[in-house]
């Protein structure tokens, strides 16, 4: 059907969704916040009041800084705003402070560090093959704005729980968007600042190596001038970088900052198991250590008394398989992002094939990765969006990844007040991603095959029994993390035949780079 | 897309501002001894479950009626005695007679959210989506669109999840109620509105319209014979509406004059606070409310609501085709509101008039961050659908520029309730101005481009 009215002002219905979005995240000031908030604000309190010498040292709060010196600077830039909301938020004694006003310029912040994600959507939307002539909710820019600007995870993950991941991920996406518009050295540059405000993005960083190496220092074609200048410039990047750092510390804070950055005392798993590898191998020790009990081929004695299931976040062993270091998790995700890389090495496929292998590094470091966060699992849902858009594979593939991933950043919220809040949000972008992929793929058939179909509708019994039923239960004194561990062991196989799925996928796609002219 | 899926959309998008608007403060939040309307519904399940039918309305000693005491008809009554049941399941303590007045706690905020919510979902939101589905003209879109600007509508969800009200429930059968006699039942369209009645006597509103709707169209199927017959099961399905709604108030006399004593409240004046409507804004220039004497004033108002509605129930009752319908619902409602007695600012429930209240309430953010929303999607929604633009947009500054001036400029020392008094007749002059138009537009019926031809 036509609408009655002509599309006038093509850009109107973009400024409208990022304006109906704030609006909800304002709607959100007042929700549940996490202790990330106490982190942020003790990080305003201490970039304020001390010399930047000490960020790395100060202690006297639990949150210490654990982010790269830009994000510091960041955080620094925002305290001189701060002063104006309230005073007693930067004193760094003031230890879970939380005044209204507090609330307000820290949520604010959120809110408004988001305009950079809104400028990065649209320019990837600029780098969309457009189909002309649909009408707009059957556009693709319209969907890839609507899964990026009202993305699940993002709203709740920023404007409940608390972070700054729409900024981070607008820089990440703004740099996918350079790429794509074979601006190389600004997307370069954008990756450098994104590493240095957030470090868990060296995730993806071997993509970018391997891609840049490859299509702009190294290229088959015969301008070799080009190229190594190309090279230069990336390796002035590098030492700008390295300049930059210096320029901010004294050289014998690097190992401080590093100690900070990567801190490996923290277990194998997260109190709440991040729906990776890890939490298969998990369960499957505990079953084989019950089942090993009961046909007598383990002594019980024998056994380490707590597990993992005692949800703490401490280093425990395994009992019946060999128990995992961080040496091995590394070793397994070199492993698994290999064949990618090489991939990318000998068949370039031009940008699309870089956020390919962009998104199963990120993948494959969040299904192997030591301690990972459930939300990792955003950094892998999001650069998918673009592919989603484009391709019938792709679509189906972030359909199973999405709806599995934002499902297990549900116990993230965990108060009553926001339960409502996060089923009606879910729905919404489910919904909503379901169909408008549904129907803009819909030639070829249905997009998800039963047995996936009903795996995903497994998601709601599962959400029922561990958040409505199992409360009610006697067990829920006696085992209380079993339903997240089901939720997280659940999830688990969806995000894992996700990344099989990528994976034949880009190793199965053919070459177009040259059928590919445009951007 | 299709319709079911983007009109999930709207629905879910309308029950997360509606949530997420419940975590902000209610009436009377920490304001003892009195508290606010939350308390007052509290206090209703608590004296509904603990006290005996013939209880309720009365002044006993278990019963203060100068606390909070109920001043809505029976159906009020009976939902809070379900809400009570099942709040004495989660915790007795919410419902205890006389120890519990006052309470106040996360948990028992949430039951209270989660009973608004409850009732909204059962009966306001399934009455709106059929409404803008059967009832909206246009393309599917245009109902989707008109779908969600109802159910984004501020009024509604500030007084319902902010303030906190059950105005969902009596709106709600209300528009069934619209919705049966639209679609051609018209006993179960008087069989919801009856119930709306019943629910809050504000419905009255709505009742001449209703009245004059049903009436003519009898007579115009003739008086003897099928229109006579008509007549005869509608009167008949309200009355035992009625009947079995005041059930248990009818063993005595005195019950239901109580009762009415109750909801009609004659010995207060002719308003109360600072309402948008004429006696109020009269009152600023001619302090009516103490030169005339208590009859005089009833007099007043109740001739002029009888002038003002009679033109449009006339007009309906010589037409009644739903167009027409729709229009006397407004014309009506908008008469009530501006000259009957005692009237109350959430009569009009609409957004940006009612800010001195929900200043009140600690519910700012909430406010501006929905009339700002709802405001921006109406017309942007409008001017793309209906292709105009220019006059409604100077409107977006106008009320920007008030509530801003309201919020932050101190008034001067003499006049302390300036703002809420200018806002208060600026809204009237709107009314005023809006009940012209709809009126004049009903009667005259100016050439409409599309000619809707819904059968009865």
């Amino acid at each position: 059907t036509v609408m009655a009215a002509p599309v006038t002002n093509d850009q109107s219905w973009f400024f409208a969704l990022a304006l109906g979005v704030s609006f909800l995240k304002c709607l959100l000031i007042n929700a549940y916040h996490s202790t990330d908030f106490e982190v942020h604000r003790n990080w305003l309190a201490l970039t304020h009041s001390l010399p930047a010498a000490q960020w790395y040292y100060e202690a006297t709060s639990e949150w210490t800084l654990d982010y790269p010196p830009l994000f510091a600077w960041f955080e620094y830039g925002l305290s001189h705003i701060a002063r104006f909301f309230d005073k007693e938020m930067l004193v760094v004694q003031n230890l879970n402070y939380a005044s209204p006003a507090t609330i307000l310029f820290q949520r604010l912040s959120v809110i408004v560090a988001d305009v950079v994600f809104f400028y990065a959507v649209k320019e990837c939307c600029k780098s969309l093959r457009e189909d002309k002539g649909k009408d707009l909710l059957g556009k693709p820019s319209f969907i890839l704005t609507v899964l990026l600007l009202w993305n699940f995870g993002l709203l709740i993950v920023d404007h409940i729980h608390f972070q700054y991941n729409g900024f981070l991920f607008g820089v990440l996406l703004l740099s996918i968007a350079r790429h794509f518009q074979n601006r190389h050295f600004e997307g370069a540059l954008l990756f450098s600042i994104l590493l240095n405000l957030k470090h868990i993005y060296l995730y993806i960083a071997p993509a970018y190596g391997i891609y840049l190496l490859r299509c702009f220092c190294f290229t088959q074609s015969n301008d070799n001038i080009w190229s190594r200048y190309n090279y230069l410039k990336i390796w002035n990047l590098r030492r700008f970088i390295d300049k930059f750092y210096s320029s901010l510390f004294i050289k014998g804070q690097l190992p401080q900052v590093l100690s900070r950055l990567f801190p490996f005392k923290r277990g194998l798993c997260h109190a709440y198991w991040a729906p990776n590898i890890w939490a298969l191998y998990n369960i499957a020790d505990k079953a084989f250590s019950i089942l090993g009990v009961k046909f007598k081929l383990l002594d019980i004695n024998k056994l380490p008394k707590a597990s993992m299931t005692g949800g703490l976040v401490q280093e425990f062993q395994h009992s019946v398989l060999p128990s995992v270091s961080p040496l091995a998790t590394l070793v397994c995700t070199v492993l698994s992002i290999l064949p990618a890389l090489f991939r990318i090495w000998h068949r370039p496929n031009g940008a699309r094939g870089f956020l390919r292998c962009l998104v199963i590094c990120a993948l494959g470091s969040f299904m192997f990765g030591w301690h990972v966060h459930e939300k990792a699992i955003l950094m892998a849902i999001l650069p998918l969006s673009l592919l989603a858009v484009e391709s019938r594979e792709d679509a189906r593939i972030f359909l199973i990844l999405s709806i599995t991933g934002h499902y297990s950043l549900f116990p993230l919220l965990f108060t009553t007040q926001e339960l409502p809040i996060k089923i009606f949000l879910m729905l919404l972008f489910t919904i909503f991603s379901l169909t408008s992929l549904k129907t803009l793929f819909r030639k070829g058939g249905a997009l998800l095959n039963p047995l996936e179909a009903t795996y995903l509708l497994g998601l709601i019994p599962l959400e029922l029994i561990c958040e409505f039923v199992y409360p009610l239960t006697v067990w829920q004194k006696t085992f209380p993390f079993l339903p997240l561990m089901l939720t997280s062991v659940y999830c688990a196989l969806g995000v894992t035949y996700a990344f099989i799925r990528l994976y034949i996928s880009l190793l199965t796609c053919s070459d177009s780079t040259k059928k590919i002219k445009t951007q | 897309m299709e319709n079911w899926s983007l009109f999930s959309l709207c629905v879910l998008l309308g029950l997360t501002s509606r949530w997420a608007v419940s975590f902000h403060s209610y009436s009377g939040a920490g304001k003892p001894p009195m508290f606010g309307d939350y308390e007052a519904q509290r206090h209703w399940q608590e004296v509904t479950y603990n006290l005996p039918v013939h209880e309720w309305y009365f002044n006993t000693t278990n019963n203060d009626l100068n606390y909070w005491g109920l001043d809505y008809p029976p159906l009020t009554a009976y939902h809070s005695l379900v809400c009570a049941y099942v709040a004495k399941l989660l915790n007795p303590e919410w419902v205890e007679l006389h120890a519990s007045r006052g309470y106040e706690s996360h948990s028992h905020k949430l039951f209270m959210r989660a009973t608004v919510l409850f009732t909204d979902i059962l009966i306001y939101i399934p009455a709106v989506l059929l409404y803008c589905f059967y009832f909206c003209d246009g393309f599917s879109k245009q109902k989707v669109a008109t779908a969600l600007c109802i159910l984004l509508y501020p009024g509604l969800i500030l007084i319902d999840y902010g303030h906190f009200q059950y105005n969902s429930v009596s709106l709600g059968l209300a528009l069934w109620g619209i919705l049966g006699l639209g679609l051609g039942w018209d006993l179960f369209g008087s069989l919801a509105f009856t119930l709306a009645l019943n629910y809050k006597q504000m419905e009255l509103y709505h009742s001449l319209p209703f009245f004059c709707y049903l009436l003519g169209k009898c007579i115009k199927q003739g008086l003897i014979g099928r229109g006579f017959f008509q007549l005869a099961k509608i009167s008949l399905t309200v009355l035992v509406t009625f009947a079995l709604c005041w059930m248990p108030f009818l063993s005595d006399p005195k019950q239901p004059l109580q009762v009415l004593h109750r909801l009609f409240p004659f010995g207060r004046g002719l308003f109360e606070d600072k309402v948008a409507n004429t006696w109020c804004s009269l009152n600023v220039l001619i302090k009516i409310k103490t030169l005339l004497s208590r009859e005089t004033q009833l007099f007043l108002s109740f001739a002029l609501t009888l002038l003002f509605i009679l033109p449009s129930s006339l007009k309906l009752l010589s037409k009644p085709n739903l167009w027409q319908f729709k229009l006397a619902l407004v014309n009506s409602s908008l008469a009530f509101f501006l000259f009957s007695f005692q009237v109350h600012e959430k009569s009009i429930l609409l957004a940006a008039f009612m800010l001195p209240l929900l200043v009140k309430d600690g519910l700012l953010l909430p406010y501006v961050v929905t009339s700002l929303a709802f405001l921006f999607l109406s017309l942007y929604l409008l001017s793309h659908l209906t292709r105009t633009n220019e006059p409604l947009f100077w409107y977006f500054p106008f009320l920007v520029i008030s509530v801003a001036t309201f919020v932050w400029l101190e008034p001067p020392a003499k006049f302390p309730d300036l703002f809420p008094v200018l806002v208060s007749i600026l809204s009237f002059l709107h009314f005023l101005g809006f009940i012209i138009y709809f009126n004049l537009v009903q009667l005259m019926e100016p050439q409409r481009k599309k000619s809707q031809k819904k059968t009865n």
